[in-house]
C-alpha cells in the first residue's frame, strides 16, 4: 500500500455532495416528465420542423445541467434548399 | 459485429453498475469501442457512476419510442473517446421497454460497437430478463454471501432458459465476477470461500474484485474506478477481468493471498 499516494489524494466526498446537489435540484424541479431545459429542447425542435424537414441525423442536442446555469446547445445542419422542401 | 454482455445478479447492491462502468471503461482504455447501456428504468444510476448525469439529453426509452435517434441519445465519455453511455429513463415506467424496441436498439449498437454492456436492474422481472435477452455473454456478479449466491443461481437458471441463445438451443457463455471480496473477513473465516462459491455455481471465474474505498471514491467523483485510479487494487482486478473477457488466460489472484487460481477453476465447466 502506498501511503504517500493515499494521503496526497484530495477528499472525494465534497465532489459527491456538489454533484448530488446539482442533479437533485434538477430532478426535483422536474416533477412531471420534463424540466425547463427538456421543454425548451422539444419546443425548439418543433419550431424548426415547421420550417424545414428535420433530418434527425443532422441535429445534435447537448445539455449540461449546472448549479447556477444550464446550457442547451442545438446544432442543426440546414441544407441550402431546406425551406423550399418544407413549403 | 460487437459482443453483447449482460451484467446481472438477481440481488441488488452487489456491484453490477460499478462493474459495468469499470469493465466498459477498461475495455475502452484498451482502444475498443464500448457502449454501456443502463436498463434500470426508473432508477438509473449508471450516468452518475460514469459522471455523465448532467449531460443526459435523451434516454433508452426515447430511442425505443422513436423520439430520438440512437446517435443523439448516446453520450460520449469526456475522458475516453471510445466509451459511450446510453442512459435509462428516470421518469418513465418499465412498460416502455418493449422487447421489439430493445431488440432494435441492441442490433444497432452491435453494428457500431465492439462491446455492448447491458447493466441489468436487480430482480428477475421484465427489466432483468430484457437486459439479458440478447446477450452473447453473461457476467454474473456475486458477493461471497449466502443470499447473493442463491440469487445468482436463480439468474443462471434464467440465463439458460429465457435468453435468445437458450431458446435457440445454444449455450450461454457465463462468467462469475466475485465482487466486494473482503480479505480480512475471509481470513477470519467469516466469508464464503472462493472455492465454495465456484463449486456451488460452477461457472468459470472472470475475476475477484476486492472490497475497497477506491470504489467509493470513484463513485463520489463520477468516474469508473479504472479511470479514477488505475493503480488501485479494484482497478487492477477489473483490468484483468477485461483481458480475460477478451480471451486471455490470466491466473486469478485471490485478494490477500499469494495463491493464484488457474487451470483448476477454468477447467471446471458448467454442467
Ligand atoms: N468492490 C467494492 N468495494 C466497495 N464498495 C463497492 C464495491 N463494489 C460495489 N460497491 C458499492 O456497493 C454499492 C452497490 O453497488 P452497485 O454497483 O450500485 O450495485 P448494483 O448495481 O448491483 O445494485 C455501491 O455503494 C458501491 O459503491
Ligand atoms: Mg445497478
Amino acid at each position: 500500500m502506498n501511503f504517500l499516494r493515499l494521503f496526497s489524494r484530495p477528499q472525494s466526498a465534497p465532489a459527491a455532495r456538489e454533484r448530488l446537489q446539482v442533479l437533485l435540484a434538477h430532478e426535483r424541479a422536474s416533477a412531471g416528465d420534463s424540466d425547463l431545459v427538456t421543454k425548451l429542447r422539444d419546443e425548439i425542435l418543433r419550431v424548426i420542423s415547421k420550417h424545414m424537414q428535420i433530418d434527425d441525423e443532422k441535429v445534435s442536442v447537448k445539455m449540461e445541467r449546472g448549479a447556477q446555469v444550464s446550457t442547451l446547445a442545438v446544432d442543426i445542419e440546414i441544407p441550402f434548399d431546406a425551406g423550399k422542401k418544407a413549403a | 459485429m460487437g459482443k453483447v454482455i449482460v451484467v446481472t445478479s438477481g440481488k441488488g447492491g452487489v456491484g453490477k453498475t460499478t462493474s459495468s462502468a469499470a469493465l466498459g471503461a477498461a475495455l475502452a482504455q484498451n482502444g475498443d469501442k464500448v457502449a454501456v447501456v443502463d436498463f434500470d428504468v426508473g432508477l438509473r444510476n449508471l450516468d452518475l457512476i460514469m459522471g455523465a448525469e448532467r449531460r443526459v439529453v435523451y434516454d433508452l426509452v426515447n430511442v425505443i419510442k422513436g423520439e430520438a435517434k440512437l446517435t443523439q441519445a448516446l453520450i460520449r465519455d469526456k475522458r475516453l473517446e471510445t466509451l459511450y453511455l446510453l442512459p435509462a429513463s428516470q421518469t418513465r415506467d418499465k412498460d416502455n421497454l418493449t422487447p421489439e424496441g430493445v431488440e432494435k436498439v441492441i442490433a444497432a449498437l452491435k453494428n457500431a460497437f465492439d462491446w455492448v454492456i447491458c447493466d441489468s436492474p436487480a430482480g428477475i422481472e421484465r427489466g432483468a430478463t430484457l437486459a439479458m435477452r440478447h446477450a452473447d455473454v453473461a457476467i454474473v456478479v456475486t458477493n461471497p454471501e449466502v443470499s447473493s449466491v442463491r440469487d445468482s443461481d436463480r439468474i443462471i437458471g434464467l440465463l439458460d432458459s429465457k435468453t435468445l441463445k437458450a431458446e435457440n438451443g445454444e449455450q450461454m457463455e457465463k462468467h462469475l465476477l466475485l465482487t466486494r471480496y473482503d480479505p480480512a473477513r475471509a481470513e477470519r473465516g467469516d466469508m464464503l470461500k472462493v472455492d465454495d462459491v465456484l463449486e456451488i455455481l460452477s461457472i468459470p471465474l472472470l475475476g475477484i474484485i476486492p472490497e475497497s474505498m477506491d470504489v467509493l471514491r470513484a463513485s463520489n467523483v463520477g468516474s469508473p474506478v479504472t479511470l479514477a485510479d488505475d493503480r488501485s487494487a479494484p482497478a487492477i482486478a477489473y483490468f484483468d477481468a477485461a483481458r480475460r473477457l477478451k480471451g486471455e488466460s490470466l491466473p486469478v489472484t485471490v485478494p490477500g493471498e499469494k495463491r493464484g487460481f488457474f487451470g483448476k477453476i477454468f477447467g471446471r465447466k458448467a454442467a
